[in-house]
């Protein structure tokens, strides 16, 4: 009994934070994102032919985001019966797209005008009870062009 | 020292190629941490140590690499990758690696 009102707390935690967090996440990204637009961040291998001198830099970002409790629960019914783990999307995506803006912010500081050769790099970095995806760890990283 | 992820550096030209370079770092964080990560797994949202150690110990591997690229007599290091592995729980390898090259 007290191991069900736990589990069900778990869950209406997780569920009630983690939705929370979820959608002031995506605020704050959708809000970057659009003061960071004036970067491009392309993965083409090579910089765009110019005359103007300028000067490469290595900036990297990254960041470990954890998926919670009851989307953890959601994703293990979704085992039994297949099909889009939709808790595990949201998860990678703000993690990438998270990624992608600390390079930004990084090649913002350096006065940069565009990123290219840019790499993502994605891990599980902390495995939960029974082998479960508990948090992921993603990288992005690239070469700043600056002027 | 250079170190990009670019194979070819735009108007300088490579005079000399020393081979592979690479630095990891393996680290664990303490017990506190790993308190505070389990209970962010069940609110969710980002792991700030977590983030914090990676960045650490990915510098740790840079500067390895860069140690190693000095060693071998190299001014640049080019196209340099990242990889990260899980090899325990609550320790991570990070792993940088690169072309370790003379530039005139």
């Amino acid at each position: 009994m007290i191991d069900l009102v736990v589990f069900l707390t778990l869950l209406a935690l997780g569920y009630g934070f983690g939705r929370y967090a979820e959608s002031r996440h995506y605020k704050s990204i959708i809000e970057r994102e659009k003061t960071l637009r004036r970067i491009p961040a392309v993965a083409q291998k090579f910089p765009p032919v110019t005359t103007k001198p300028y000067r490469t830099e290595l900036v990297t970002g990254s960041v470990v985001i954890s998926v919670d409790y009851f989307k953890r629960f959601l994703s293990s019914l979704r085992n039994i019966i297949g099909g889009r783990v939709k808790a595990y999307e949201t998860l990678l995506d703000r993690a990438r797209r998270e990624a992608i803006l600390r390079m930004k912010e990084q090649a913002d500081e350096l006065g940069a005008d565009m990123v290219f050769n840019i790499k993502l790099e994605t891990s599980s970095i902390y495995k939960g009870k029974k082998n479960s995806v508990g948090s992921v760890e993603v990288l992005a990283y690239g070469t700043a062009l600056i002027p | 020292m250079l170190v990009t992820n670019v194979e070819i550096i735009p108007g300088k030209r490579v005079t000399k190629h020393m081979g592979l370079v690479q630095g990891s770092s393996v680290r664990a964080k303490h017990v506190g941490r790993d308190i505070m990560a389990s209970l962010k797994n069940i609110f969710g949202g980002e792991l700030k140590g977590y983030t914090e150690l990676l960045q650490e110990s990915r510098e740790e591997a840079v500067n390895r690499m860069i140690e190693q690229a000095h060693a071998v007599g190299a001014n640049a290091v080019l196209n340099v990758r990242f990889s990260t592995s899980s090899v325990a729980a609550g320790a991570a390898e990070l792993f940088a690696y690169g072309t370790a090259v003379v530039l005139e």
